[in-house]
């Protein structure tokens, strides 16, 4: 199972980052976009076959190690 | 007094830290992050700076999972003396030794240069060697030095005297170079036994390289 893990910065924490590329964005007149985030993804491929039991084990890897939970959140999505 | 240096693949700041704590007198041993254990005998460990596992991830993540972290661990558990520099601060945060995060500097810049620190409290063995507002001069050298905390973890800091250093001009006016929370450069945890800063007080030993202030620093450890 293909397994889709994107973490970026929590809400609150600012995004230095996406604040640069929202400003590049604006001086190449894309004028209409009103905020950007940047962030990462990360897929795996897992052996497990059942949506819950691998989403659970993702959701440890996530607290564990893939995102750092005091800045960052993140989210799973499972890909058939 | 005997200084253990950890060495992850990627650490660059070792040897540095190491002629720094032997020109001070100390006996120094560098500890490859493999080994399961910390010598019975040491009296400090440092975490040096670099760029452990290449920054791959976040700085420190995954050398927080070295054999070696889960017995800094229980060293620092048991009161053992514990000081990250730069890479090794990010590696004590990561690992839960010490609170908050680092993001990566506000204007994403790498920055090198030397920079002025406030003291902001000294009731520690770290900067006992110093007095509160006293300015030192130490260089810093990092992409990921933007210390992030909550506003409660930030209460908590200056409620048991835990912001140790404060980025600033040479005049002690808040000078912020990577958008930390409060301009803050290094911390410590509650029980006043790891401490955590971005700058290099190991390359900050000589006048003939530009300042001598981190000996002040360092030899705190020293006259325990």
């Amino acid at each position: 199972m293909k397994v889709i893990v994107n973490v970026s910065l929590k809400a609150g924490v600012l995004d230095s980052q996406g604040k640069a590329v929202h400003h590049a964005l604006n001086s190449l007149h894309f004028n209409g976009v009103s905020d950007v985030r940047v962030g990462k993804q990360i897929v795996l491929n897992l052996n497990e076959t059942d949506e819950a039991k691998a989403r659970e084990e993702v959701t440890r890897m996530c607290e564990d190690l893939l995102a750092n939970t005091v800045i960052e959140d993140y989210e799973i999505e499972l890909i058939k | 007094m005997k200084v253990t240096i950890l060495q992850f693949p990627g650490t660059n700041c070792e040897y540095d830290t190491q002629h720094a704590f032997k020109d001070l007198g100390a006996e120094t041993e560098i500890l490859w992050h493999k080994s399961e254990n910390v010598p019975s005998d040491t009296d400090l460990l440092v975490v040096a700076g670099g760029f452990s596992y290449g920054d791959y991830l976040r700085s420190g993540a995954i050398a927080k999972f070295s054999p070696v972290m889960k017995a800094v661990k229980e060293y620092a558990k048991n009161g053992g003396k514990v000081l990250g520099i730069c890479n090794g601060f990010q590696v004590l945060t990561e690992a839960g030794l010490l609170p908050g995060a680092l993001k990566r500097n506000e204007h994403l810049h790498f920055l090198s240069k030397h920079h002025h620190l406030k003291v902001i409290n000294n009731d520690n063995i770290f900067l006992k060697e110093l007095n509160k507002n006293d300015v030192v001069n130490i260089p810093i050298a990092h992409h990921d030095g933007n210390f992030y905390i909550d506003a409660n973890g930030l209460k908590e800091l200056y409620a048991n005297n835990q912001v140790l250093l404060t980025y600033t001009d040479e005049n002690g006016e808040t000078q912020n170079p990577n958008g930390s929370v409060d301009s803050i450069a290094g911390i410590c945890n509650k029980e006043k036994n790891v401490f955590g800063l971005m700058p290099h007080p190991e390359r900050a030993m000589e006048t003939l390289l530009g300042s001598d202030d981190g000996v002040k620093m360092l030899k705190g450890f020293l006259s325990a």
